[in-house]
């Protein structure tokens, strides 16, 4: 396959997202593989084309946000609101993520190996995430739909205000936040974490996963609970 | 045997309207959470006036001398900045808090005019997308709806931080009209009482927000404008954090702005008047020397022409409507037209304990006219033709009017008319608008003689 270098040392991010918008979908199949990052924001956003970009060490914020369609593998480590509302394609870190990793995603796959810090899946709409370690404090706040797989551990008020969406979580929760709970793992539950875990290219038995799902207490409004708005 | 006469003297403090909110509270054990704006009285624009021009001051010919209305919003940075025709535009307001009827006929108007509308919380409709020449996108905390293929489709990008209604609280809309189409835009549940958060799901602060206003530039190729809307609280501070972060317009919504469904408390309780705010938010776009350089928006309570020539005169660019909109399309009157026909609503607002002037049931999703609906039968109660027309009508009377006292201070643009153009009525609005009591040449604060 072929494969287009782009080095940020000697070019602007904004070169670089200009031939993926414009480019790059009309040129057939080829990789793009961008070097030098230094921790850059806003490498390869808003990309809607079935391509493959390799990113060569750290990226900064939202690299990769608002995919559709393509690949994004960060050879690195990923600033704040990796894979930000992406609807398609595959945004995935190979070493650690900072906050907001997959917030409000729509769709397609975000996977973490490493941990992933504060509100990891925040307003969650429909994509999938898989996180290799653990995730930081209000992971999947307002989580409206979707799936996350946390193979490590979740920190405070995991899935605080949750309403569809579905978390799964193989170790230590430090406290889940309002209108969470744990619930009975369903053999589609297993079928998904499976599914999940396969497509992340991580082996963990399903057994030793937890579902957290909402108990759909504050969907409509409670006086009794009024320290949960 | 000789009665005791009643005693009718009604507390200050107590008065009818403070024991009706704490009988209330006392038995729902819940907030009162309603839309339109604040309701008690507030300094406004209707305590400034326009000095026109006498000796002093040469004064054009209405009927013979052009007065150019042309406004250009976005300039800073965007590629294409937005043109318009009239500097008033429509305010941002969701499909979802509006019918999708409601929508179109905003931007039928708005387009018939030459000028923008504006998406809300939920995302954008493809009927307002056709309809609508120049459509500004909103990018919420909540992100309901937010797609990158409407981001493309938008032609300016509104990053909405707060609201006049209710700085610092996020948005609200109530099963009743979270309808099936709603929900499925939202990704919700049909029927819950949807909550939008009130804080950006992925930044925290202005330096956060510059690198995010720069992913906006950067998956739209530097082409589109990018607004920031603040509620009005800090202005001066928060307008200098927004030119910061790298705003090309600043919207910046005083507290007399209308909501779909908020509580009460934020709604008359939070935020400062539109009038402070625009003096502030001038101010700090002078201080930064950045006037003219990213425009500014002003909205809240902006009801007529005259409104909108002294918010111009004070230093904004352009105005935001949003209730006086509604009014236009026949919010709170006692009929609705359908089928060429005038049909009288009054039943319908006194079954939800209101009536025809006193409306602010938009929370219910029951408006009496249509326009605050989702509901299938309500929502034909505003046919868009009819909508748009009596819409294009408003906003031509405003531009009629504005031109007017533009050319009655000798202004051949309605962007020259200035703040020397402007005195106050009331202490209180001289203090707030930085502009000298009428008759003398004192501001309070920068002195001068009485």
């Amino acid at each position: 396959m072929d494969e287009v270098i782009f080095d940020l040392a000697q070019k602007k991010v904004s070169e670089l997202n200009a031939y993926l918008h414009h480019d790059a979908p009309g040129k057939g199949r080829h990789k793009i593989t961008v070097v030098n990052p230094d921790g850059a924001h806003n490498i390869a956003v808003g990309l809607d084309a079935p391509l493959e970009v390799d990113i060569i060490g750290h990226a900064g914020y939202y690299a990769g946000g608002m995919n559709k369609r393509a690949s994004v593998v960060i050879k690195g480590s990923a600033g704040t609101g990796v894979g930000e509302n992406m609807m398609s394609g595959t945004v995935h870190v190979q070493g650690f993520a900072s906050n907001g990793a997959g917030a409000s995603a729509h769709g397609g796959l975000l996977i973490i190996d490493g941990d992933a810090g504060l509100r990891c899946g925040i307003s969650l709409k429909g994509g999938d995430i898989v996180v290799g370690g653990s995730v930081g404090s209000f992971s999947a706040f307002m989580a409206q739909a979707g799936r996350m797989v946390i193979c490590g551990d979740a920190g405070d008020a995991l899935g605080d205000s949750l309403y569809e969406a579905v978390l799964y979580v193989k170790g230590n929760i430090k406290s889940l936040g309002a209108d969470a709970r744990i619930e009975t793992m369903s053999e589609a539950d297993h079928a998904a974490v499976a599914e999940l875990l396969q497509q992340a290219g991580l082996n963990h038995a399903t057994g030793d996963f937890r579902r957290i799902a909402s108990k759909r207490e504050l969907y409509h409004w409670n006086a009794d609970a009024n320290q949960e708005y | 045997m000789q009665t005791k006469p009643l005693s009718l003297e009604e507390s200050y403090g107590y008065d009818r309207k403070t024991l009706d909110y704490i009988r209330k509270a006392a038995a729902h054990g819940l907030y009162e959470i309603r839309g339109m704006g604040a309701k008690r009285k507030l300094p406004n624009f209707d305590d400034l006036v326009f000095l026109g021009a006498s000796m002093s001051r040469y004064a054009l010919e209405g009927y013979r001398e052009k007065c150019v209305t042309r406004t250009l919003l976005g300039t800073r940075y965007a590629k294409k900045p937005v043109e318009l025709e009239i500097p008033i535009t429509i305010a941002g307001m969701s499909f979802g808090a509006l019918s999708a009827n409601v929508k179109e006929a905003l931007g039928r108007a708005a387009t018939e005019v030459g000028t923008s509308t504006t998406t809300g919380d939920g995302g954008m409709t493809p009927e307002e997308r056709q309809s609508s020449k120049t459509l500004v996108y909103q990018c919420l905390p909540s992100r309901y709806g937010f797609n990158p293929d409407d981001v493309r489709r938008a032609d300016a990008i509104e990053v909405v931080i707060g609201q006049g209604a209710k700085p610092g609280g996020g948005g609200m809309l109530l099963g009743q009209k979270v309808s099936a189409r709603v929900a499925g835009m939202r990704t919700l549940p049909a029927g819950v009482d949807q909550r939008s958060a009130c804080r950006h799901p992925d930044w925290t602060g202005p330096d956060d927000l510059a690198i995010k206003i720069q992913e906006l530039r950067e998956m739209t190729d530097w082409e589109k404008p990018i607004y920031v809307k603040v509620g009005a609280t800090r202005t001066f501070n928060d307008v200098k954090l927004a030119v910061h972060s790298g705003a090309d317009v600043v919207v910046v919504d005083g507290m007399q702005g209308g909501t779909a469904a908020t509580q009460t408390c934020f709604i008359e309780h939070i935020g400062i008047p539109t009038l402070a705010a625009l003096r502030q938010a001038v101010e700090a776009l002078e201080d930064l020397d950045m006037k003219g350089k990213v425009q500014l928006i002003i909205s809240g309570g902006i009801r007529s022409g005259p409104d909108v020539a002294k918010a111009l005169a004070m230093g904004a660019d352009a105005v935001a409507i949003g209730q006086g909109v509604m009014i236009a399309l026949g919010c709170n009157g006692d009929t609705y037209r359908q089928k060429g026909q005038n049909i009288s609503a009054v039943a319908d607002y006194n079954a939800l304990g209101a009536a025809p002037g006193y409306c602010h049931h938009c929370h219910t999703g029951q408006c009496p006219v249509g326009i605050t609906t989702q509901d299938e039968i309500l929502e034909q109660r505003l046919e868009p033709a009819v909508g748009a027309k009596h819409l294009k009508n408003y906003l031509k009377t405003l531009n009629m009017e504005l031109t007017t006292i533009a050319r009655a201070c000798g202004k051949q643009n309605v962007h020259h008319l200035e703040k020397e153009d402007l005195v106050a009525l009331t202490l209180e609005a001289a203090a707030m608008a930085n502009v000298p009591l009428a008759g003398t040449n004192w501001v309070p604060g920068r002195g001068g003689g009485i």
